[in-house]
């Protein structure tokens, strides 16, 4: 039985624009994968077009038209649909896209470390940032879930991302200019993590500076209905009521108001609140309570009186 | 002796060279040292004022442009960049 987020995890998806479930998958299915996909040491492999052919011909990981339906997209028993139908994986998906979604691409992201780069006499360099896939306008989104079947170490370097970064609307490689953005962070995590971005979100690739590969299996879903109250189906969620602004009362409990206008290093101090408006906006079409607000940064601004 | 550019862009948190910085890239045409993304969680300077008073030279700074009537929520790029520089000489 799926498992559907919290309403502390959607809000937290709509500030962060990413969510985190750490050694969810199994051993036993993280090494069916590996095993699967013919993991070997690096002194093995003796080109990156060689290796991604080989797995390509020997994996079950199938090619997947874009536009097919996730319940139908891996092939019974595969580790794969074993990770889609864990319950956490499921519900979260659930959630956020929708029990209809659509497969848009999948790919498994190998990043070799040093030594192959030594071998190849090739540069060693890391992805730099971008926002996937092209400029996106939409208040529909996708989600893009990350599998990481073995361990990432800092020196793995990992997936690089920025938190809040989603709702800011670039052309997909236009943020490339920016080398390192005060805040960020990289998936350092155990076997088994799943990672969930908002198609939005910046991110790259880290450089592995180890000596073992990184794998990094993504699956971008698409929504195939209105992403409204899906994890809340019985609709209980009611917004809360205003509350002092500036002259604040300390002595009251944080809520999840406090988790939907949590501000992040890299905002400037002007665009930081267009960034809150934006915010609640998500969190207008989330909830589908179309006037409500958080610290009267639209109710401010909609009180148009001419 | 030949001359070399390295060039430091700032991202500062207000279009004001006191503005904190809050992103960063170094080019370094001198080829000593190769930057790449990520490669450092802390800024070189805390604001721009301080990277003059270090000596890079200040050659380009964001032009402040109204935002488009109905798109004044719409939130993009970093907006407070400046360009600067330092030259090199050496063998290299």
């Amino acid at each position: 039985m799926a498992k559907l987020l919290t309403t502390e995890q959607m809000a937290e998806f709509a500030n962060s624009g990413c969510l985190f479930f750490d050694e969810l998958i199994d051993e036993q299915t993280n090494k069916e994968f590996l095993d699967d996909i013919g993991h070997t040491e690096i002194d093995e492999v003796d080109s990156v077009q060689h290796y991604y052919r080989n797995i390509k011909a020997t994996s079950s990981i199938p090619r997947i038209p874009a536009g097919t339906k996730l319940k139908d997209a891996y092939p019974k028993g595969s580790p794969l649909e074993k990770i889609f139908a864990h319950e956490v994986v499921d519900g979260a998906i659930k959630s956020l896209v929708g029990s209809n979604t659509i497969i848009d691409h999948q790919f498994l992201h190998i990043t070799f470390p040093t030594k192959y780069f030594k071998q190849a006499n090739q540069r060693q360099m890391s992805q730099q940032n971008h926002q996937d896939s092209t400029i996106d306008p939409r208040s529909t989104f996708d989600v893009q879930l990350f599998y990481f079947p073995t361990e990432v170490t800092k020196e793995m370097g990992g997936t690089r991302y920025h938190p809040g970064t989603h709702l800011r609307i670039v052309n997909e490689f236009g943020i490339a200019k920016y080398q390192n953005i005060l805040g960020q962070k990289s998936i350092v995590c155990k076997p088994g993590t799943i990672g969930i971005f908002h198609s939005g979100l910046w991110h790259g690739a880290g450089v592995n500076f180890s000596e073992n590969i990184r794998y990094m299996f993504k699956v971008r879903l698409q929504p195939t209905e209105k992403q409204e109250l899906l994890w809340d189906p019985e609709k209980k969620y009611q917004p809360l009521p205003n509350r002092a602004l500036y002259w604040t009362d300390e002595s009251k409990e944080k809520t999840i108001n406090d988790i939907l206008m949590r501000s992040y290093p890299w905002q400037e101090a002007d665009t930081n609140r267009l960034d809150k408006i934006n915010v609640v906006k998500f969190w207008r079409l989330l909830t589908g309570h179309k006037k409500m607000d958080v610290d009267y940064w639209l109710t401010r601004i909609e009180n148009e009186l001419y | 002796m030949a001359k070399r550019q390295k060039v430091l862009v700032l991202y500062l948190k207000l279009p004001s060279l006191e503005g904190e910085v809050i992103s960063w890239a170094t080019f370094d045409g001198t080829g000593k040292k190769l930057h790449m993304t990520g490669d450092s969680d802390q800024p070189p300077y805390p604001t721009g004022l301080d990277a003059l008073l270090d000596g890079w030279r200040l050659f380009q700074a964001s032009q402040a442009i109204p935002e488009h009537p109905g798109q004044e929520f719409r939130t993009s790029y970093l907006k407070h960049e400046f360009f600067f520089e330092k030259l090199e000489e050496g063998d290299f």
